[in-house]
């Protein structure tokens, strides 16, 4: 071959290697920025304290009718002109949520500021090292706030985040079959023969295997006493007395009918429609559900109530829905994050996310009589999350909930013991990481 | 320039890219799989990079092992993915067979019926193509609806079962929903290979008066085979893989966890022993096509030799 053809040749495939080359390199960084495992501890959470400027909120889908994440975003703006914050809406599905925070973390993205993080993904953020410490000059005046939705933000005994909106569940009740409604568990129990009577189901919670099993089961479990892990977010704790009680509460009612045959297939939009159709007695939800429940087309519009859910002596234990806002660990203006997670908490604020119905950490908004008058709900459900009690506060939290949802459920339809289903929840907290 | 270097020139392109998109995630796959997950260091709170794994990302699925707390290696409790690997792959294989036995005869069937001709052929046919035309997903949440347990199905047979949360009830809602989804495609494959049977040959047959059972078995079926064949494969791959239609109907029902919903969920927890799953799931779906093409595919091959040879 010629010289001349030979470099001919070169030069036309050397531009194309280079272009192979340079794609499978910027393929590779984005796989091994996207899959790779991330450590945490890796110093960013000391970078950027005093940055100040215009900042990125990321939220999922603002589904409140008064608009009031784009409100407090619009409250905050008008006051700081210089630092302006844009409101990035994500999907309105949770998994979609963690997965695009994921991605954006583990790429150490700067664009994401500050973000809200469903209460359970909390430990794990901080673990990882994704999100900044509220500590010392970054430390913000929880006093004020409801204590369990400042433990939901708090891991290893640092807060990481601040509470933006909680959310606890209600025992909704047939006001015209009991006029009073059940302050224990045991109490509840003994009222189905009335609902027998009625021809309707006594009561049903949340029970299909998902997460809101295992909400279910940890509100039974803690209001017996019994907790799932020690405060390192790892030491399983669940092998008890008190959470076999608990558990035995809800798995008999099941066997006994008292839980009706279907209940083990309802999710939130089946037991609210179970409800308000007027099939039940009681019902374990969240407040969400009192709209629907009282409006016209439900067949129990005047004939409900709400209390706090029961518990084996008094008032049981919530467990708790809402959101935190965190730093991302990666944001240049950090300084105008934290104003802004100040703001978030602030009374002004809350007032704003209390109006649009998401339950607010401060407890005074709960006695304003202007919103109880628009949320009647209000009263029982500061009792409610007054006592509530946060998930299992732990970095593995996937595997924690798959092993009390796959227990539970196993415990349920009689496939386990209560014991075993207890001694298997044990277990899988024990290899939760593995 | 030689032909062949013009050749490669032209070649060399393609290949990279197709070594990036394909063999760059396989590759990227293993070496995950021999990697462990980031653990949490006890002292911190913190989580570290967990370094390399050996075979123990595969010994965990394999052989259902876990690490406690203490590091001990112990059998996988409930609740934890490792103790669900073998019923996951017992499941697939289960829909797998089942359902692609059940869409190959009832497709067969109705190939047979759409192959002839009559009055409103052309209405049937397109209508048979609805329930394969709707996606998955809205597939999945229809049958969920009529298997709930004040839904259709039951209140029809006056039954109380609970479709969707009881083990084998669930899957038997799964397999008649996906059979009702796909039947429709298989029919249609069959059909494209009936239609090349020529007539004549039927003709000819009836002449040497051979009774339709006969002609059936004897000339259809085996000019059918290579078409039959085709469609079993593809719809076999496609069962080795299902993910929607359970995850949607189902929920996390343990008892209809496929191999690759245990994929999907493992994916959260940790990345590179999902790794391990997804190479296992790899290896099993290529040893199933090796298998089908391989044995069932040669028979194709061969079948159709004899019959150029026959004619």
């Amino acid at each position: 071959m010629a010289l001349k053809k030979v470099s001919s040749l070169r030069s036309t495939l050397v531009p194309r290697a280079v272009l192979a080359v340079t794609s499978a390199a910027l393929l590779t960084a984005t796989f091994a920025s996207g899959c790779s495992s991330s450590s945490g501890g890796n110093g960013s959470t000391g970078e950027n304290l005093t940055g100040r400027g215009p900042i990125t909120y990321v939220e999922g889908k603002d589904t409140t009718e008064t608009g009031a994440v784009k409100q407090l975003v619009e409250r905050w703006n008008a006051a700081h002109p210089d630092e302006k914050v844009t409101f990035k809406e994500q999907s309105n599905d949770a998994s979609q949520q963690y997965d695009d925070l994921k991605q954006h973390m583990q790429a150490k993205a700067s664009d994401y500021d500050v973000v809200a993080l469903d209460v359970p993904w909390t430990a794990e953020f901080a673990a990882k090292g994704w999100i900044q410490p509220l500590k010392d000059s970054f430390a913000i005046d929880t006093s004020t706030l409801l204590s369990p939705p400042v433990a939901s933000a708090t891991y290893n005994g640092t807060l990481y985040a601040a509470p933006r909106n909680t959310n606890g569940g209600l025992l909704f009740y047939r006001k015209d079959l009991t006029p009073e409604p059940p302050k224990t568990w045991a109490e509840m129990i003994s009222m189905c023969p009335k609902a027998k009577e009625a021809g309707i189901g006594c009561y049903a919670g949340q029970l299909a295997p998902y997460e809101g099993l295992t909400v279910n089961t940890a509100e039974v479990i803690n209001a017996f006493g019994g907790s799932f892990v020690g405060a390192d977010g790892k030491t399983p704790t669940v092998n008890s007395p008190q959470a076999k009680a608990g558990l035995t509460t809800l798995v008999d009612a099941y066997k006994n009918g008292d839980i009706p045959k279907e209940g083990i297939s309802f999710k939130e939009p089946e037991s609210q429609n179970a409800f308000v159709t007027g099939k039940l007695m009681f019902m374990r939800g969240w407040p969400s559900s009192y709209g629907d429940a009282g409006s016209d087309a439900s067949s129990v519009k005047d004939k409900f109530g709400v209390a706090p859910l029961p518990g084996k002596d008094g008032v049981g234990a919530s467990t708790l829905g809402g959101y935190n806002a965190a730093i991302s660990a990666f944001s240049k203006n950090k300084a105008t994050a934290l104003d802004f997670l100040r703001f978030l908490i602030s009374e002004d604020a809350q007032h704003i996310v209390a109006s649009g119905a998401l339950p607010s950490v401060r407890a005074s908004v709960y006695d304003d009589p202007a919103l109880i008058a628009k949320m009647p709900y209000l009263p029982a459900l500061k009792e409610s999350i007054a006592s509530a009690v946060p998930r299992p506060v732990t970095p593995f939290y996937p595997a924690v909930s798959k092993a009390i949802q796959d227990n539970a459920y196993a415990a349920l339809t009689g496939s386990k013991s209560v014991d075993d289903a207890i001694a298997g929840m044990q277990k899988g907290i024990e290899t939760a990481g593995s | 320039m030689g032909v062949s270097a013009r050749a490669w020139v032209f070649v060399t392109p393609v290949l990279l890219a197709l070594a990036v998109v394909i063999g760059y995630p396989v590759v990227r796959a293993l070496i995950m799989s021999f990697q462990k997950d980031s653990g949490l260091d006890k002292a911190t709170g913190m989580f570290v990079e967990g370094g390399g794994a050996g075979f123990s990302n595969y010994t965990h699925w394999l052989l259902e092992q876990c690490t406690n707390s203490l590091g001990e290696t112990v059998d996988c409790p409930t609740g934890n993915l490792g103790s669900q690997f073998w019923t996951a792959i017992g499941v697939t294989l289960l829909f797998t067979v089942v359902t692609v036995a059940l869409e190959a005869t009832i497709g067969l069937g109705m190939a047979v019926i759409m192959g002839k001709t009559f009055k409103g052929r052309a209405l049937l046919r397109a209508a048979v193509l609805i329930p394969w035309a709707i996606p998955t997903a809205v597939t999945a949440r229809l049958w969920e609806f009529m298997f709930q347990y004040d839904g259709v199905v039951n209140r029809l047979f006056g039954t109380h079962i609970l479709w969707t949360a009881d083990p084998w009830p669930a899957r038997f809602a799964v397999i008649a929903a996906d059979v009702w989804k796909t039947t429709p495609f298989m029919a249609l494959l069959i059909l494209a290979g009936l239609q090349v049977i020529p007539e004549d040959v039927y003709e000819a047959a009836r002449v040497d008066g051979a009774s339709a059972w006969q002609r059936f078995w004897n000339i259809t079926m085996p000019l059918l085979k290579p078409a039959l064949l085709v469609a079993v494969l593809f719809r076999t791959m496609d069962a080795l893989r299902m993910y929607d239609l359970p995850a949607i109907m189902t929920q996390s029902n343990p008892a209809t966890r496929t191999i690759s919903m245990l994929v999907v969920d493992q994916v959260r927890q940790g990345p590179n022993s999902a790794s391990a799953l997804s190479v296992i799931t790899f290896l099993l779906i290529f040893t199933v096509a090796f298998f089908l093409v391989k044995v069932l595919g040669a028979n194709a091959v061969r079948t159709q030799e004899e019959q150029r040879e026959a004619h």
